[in-house]
């Protein structure tokens, strides 16, 4: 009991992602859930500043982000890893050869905290970024939010997306 | 059927100021547009995602219309992005499909199911509120201003004449005139945002 506790303290909460959210002016979510992402979800929902864009493949986020950008949004995009491994010439296409400055925020299925996993979609996860380019910071607890600044002010400032990888989503589980 | 620069030049005629996102039919559009500032002619960045960029343009700025021309190869890689659109309905959104059966640009051959598939009813299950279906110029010419004049989303299917590539990529003409970077600065800069 006591042990749960301590890890439900410093594990990531939904507050503290919309908070970084709003803190960095993110007008767009386009996003498709993930297995964890339900609270952060009903939180969305509720905040009058942010519009929500349900994708049904995460390739189409990518576009749509794109044309939000264009017009002066600033969008940010919320997946899983499979399905951004699933988006990869979307992202190549319409992201990176655009130049689009994008914060990709990515859940990390199979991470695991000693590296040890059995999930197919956390071994490719780092490597596709690498493949592509891709810059990303991980993120475990609520001690990390920080780096989600970071990562909306290095796609401001490089123009490419860069991706915030959620290695262990609001409970505190995969440690 | 209709030629791609017909339909294109019909629509031309009802333009305003509306943005606009050629999509394949960039190569025709380019030489009859006089808003550049206001067009992406973005050529193909990766294939099924033109309604998308069309869809994010069209929310980002409601004061205009978004008139986009969409391929069928396009949006049968990506027919989840109908039910996208349709839900969040964006009243600017003008959604046109250039249906020539075929992947032109790799030497014609055909689409899956190409004369069978019924696009209008597929947006209009989609959950588009409205969709028409034209095979000759002169009915979407007639039809035009009043499809224009009535809010969005709105679809609507063209069968236009295969124009088949049959070159290797390498040995083709680029009919583009700026690069992607540059259509997207200069639109930016034509809606007054920073480049």
């Amino acid at each position: 009991m006591a042990q749960a506790a301590a890890e439900t303290a410093v594990a990531l909460s939904p507050e503290t992602v919309l908070a970084q959210m709003k803190q960095n002016g993110v007008t767009d979510i386009v996003w498709l859930p993930d297995s964890e992402t339900n609270w952060l979800y009903l939180l969305m929902q509720a905040e009058p500043s942010l519009r929500l864009v349900g994708v049904s493949r995460e390739g189409h986020a990518c576009s749509i982000a794109a044309g939000l950008f264009a017009g002066g949004r600033k969008p940010m995009i919320l997946i899983q890893n499979t399905g951004m491994m699933e988006s990869g010439d979307s992202i190549r296409g319409w992201l990176l050869s655009l130049n689009i400055p994008v914060v990709m925020m990515v859940g990390y299925r199979g991470w695991t905290r000693h590296g040890i996993t059995t999930d197919t979609a956390a071994t490719y996860t780092e490597r596709f970024l690498m493949a592509f380019g891709l810059n990303y910071y991980l993120i475990e607890s609520d001690a990390d939010a920080g780096r989600i600044t970071t990562a909306f002010e290095e796609t401001e400032r490089t123009r490419r997306p860069v991706v915030v990888l959620v290695g262990d989503e609001y409970h505190g589980f995969n440690r | 059927m209709m030629r791609i620069a017909e339909a294109l030049e019909a629509f031309r005629q009802h333009r305003g100021d509306a943005l606009v996102v050629p999509g394949r039919g960039g190569r025709y559009w380019i030489e009859q547009t006089s808003r550049h500032d206001l067009d992406a002619p973005l050529g193909d960045p990766a294939m099924g995602g033109h309604a998308g960029f069309g869809l994010g343009l069209a929310l980002a700025r409601p004061e205009r219309k978004l008139v986009l021309f969409d391929s069928e190869g396009d949006i049968l890689m990506s027919l989840g992005m109908l039910a996208t659109i349709a839900e969040q309905a964006p009243v600017n959104f003008y959604h046109f499909l250039l249906d020539n059966e075929c992947y032109a640009t790799t030497g014609g051959q055909p689409v899956p199911n190409a004369k069978k598939v019924a696009y209008d009813k597929l947006a209009l299950a989609a959950g588009y509120p409205s969709a028409h279906a034209f095979e000759e110029i002169g009915n979407l010419t007639r039809e035009l201003p009043a499809i224009l004049g009535r809010p969005g989303p709105v679809f609507v299917w063209l069968k236009v004449y295969p124009e088949v590539e049959n070159e290797p990529i390498g040995r083709r003409s680029r009919w583009q005139t700026r690069s992607r970077e540059q259509v997207l600065k200069d639109l930016r800069g034509g809606l007054g945002l920073p480049s």
